[in-house]
């Protein structure tokens, strides 16, 4: 598999299209024939940047909109997920393992750790007021490659 | 995508049995029906039972952490059994392995807490 192919998702802040997301950009990512941990990879970091863009973007409301990217050009999958919410006060601070802003909601912190452990690149654009978008990239290496 | 909690008691343990997706959506059915328990219920220990949870993030590692923070302030111990690969790896990336013991069967890890009661 190779080639260029796009995608793009908006949809509501609500914590019901976490799961919407990830399986939404899982399915689009099968193309390249990605491994079932390099698929697990990819959910659990899509599930975090959409959580987080919910909790702390846009503070629980549901009025706000979350829009996910994905392009795949070859056998590298980009991947862009962004709000327009509060923004990040101290980037180097969230992305601390274990540091949460909201310890009183049971979050464990590791939000960012997870992202930039399971992708292969991973940046934060921030902007207080203005929003957050989160771009990482991974290389899926093609099963079938492998094998040959 | 959602996930179902099954609530058996044994003894004084109590066995939570999670089925399908944990995420920031979900997690707050399986605070509460397990609080609930905990609180109500005459148990001592937990076994939280993973074998059919197909996806977990960091959402997931939170609510495990607080139950067994209430679970250990009430004195007892909560252990994990049949842990698939992928929620392995967030455990190991986020220390939860440091403090909660992990078992290959239900079985194992209730026999481990009756050595414990």
């Amino acid at each position: 598999m190779s080639g260029h192919n796009y995608m793009k998702l908006a949809f509501a802040s609500r914590s019901e299209n976490e799961a919407f997301a990830r399986i939404t950009v899982a399915a689009f990512v099968t193309q390249l024939d990605p491994t079932m941990e390099q698929l697990d990879e990819i959910k659990t970091v899509v599930s975090e940047a959409v959580t987080n863009a919910i909790i702390h973007g846009y503070n629980g409301s549901e009025q706000g909109t979350v829009t996910v990217e994905a392009i795949i050009d070859g056998d590298t999958l980009s991947l862009t997920i962004s709000d327009e919410g509060g923004g990040i006060e101290d980037v180097e601070l969230a992305r601390q393992p274990l540091y949460t802003s909201k310890p009183e909601l049971e979050r464990s912190g590791m939000g960012f750790t997870i992202m930039e452990n399971f992708m292969d690149a991973f940046e934060v654009e921030t902007s207080q007021g203005a929003g957050t978008k989160l771009r990482m990239k991974k290389r899926i290496e093609s099963k079938k490659a492998l094998f040959n | 995508m959602s996930l179902q909690v099954e609530l058996e008691q044994h003894r004084n343990v109590l066995i939570v049995r999670l089925r399908g997706e944990l995420d920031h959506h979900t997690a707050d059915v399986v605070r509460f029906k397990m609080e609930d328990a905990i609180l109500r219920g005459r148990c001592d220990h937990v076994v939280l039972s993973l074998k059919d949870l197909q996806f977990m993030d960091s959402s997931g590692l939170g609510v495990i952490l607080g139950r067994y923070k209430l679970v250990k302030s009430r004195g007892g111990k909560m252990v994990i059994s049949d842990i698939q690969t992928s929620v392995k790896r967030l455990f190991e990336l986020s220390g939860l392995f440091k403090i909660l013991s992990v078992y290959e069967t239900e079985r194992s890890a209730i026999a481990s807490l009756e050595v414990v009661s």
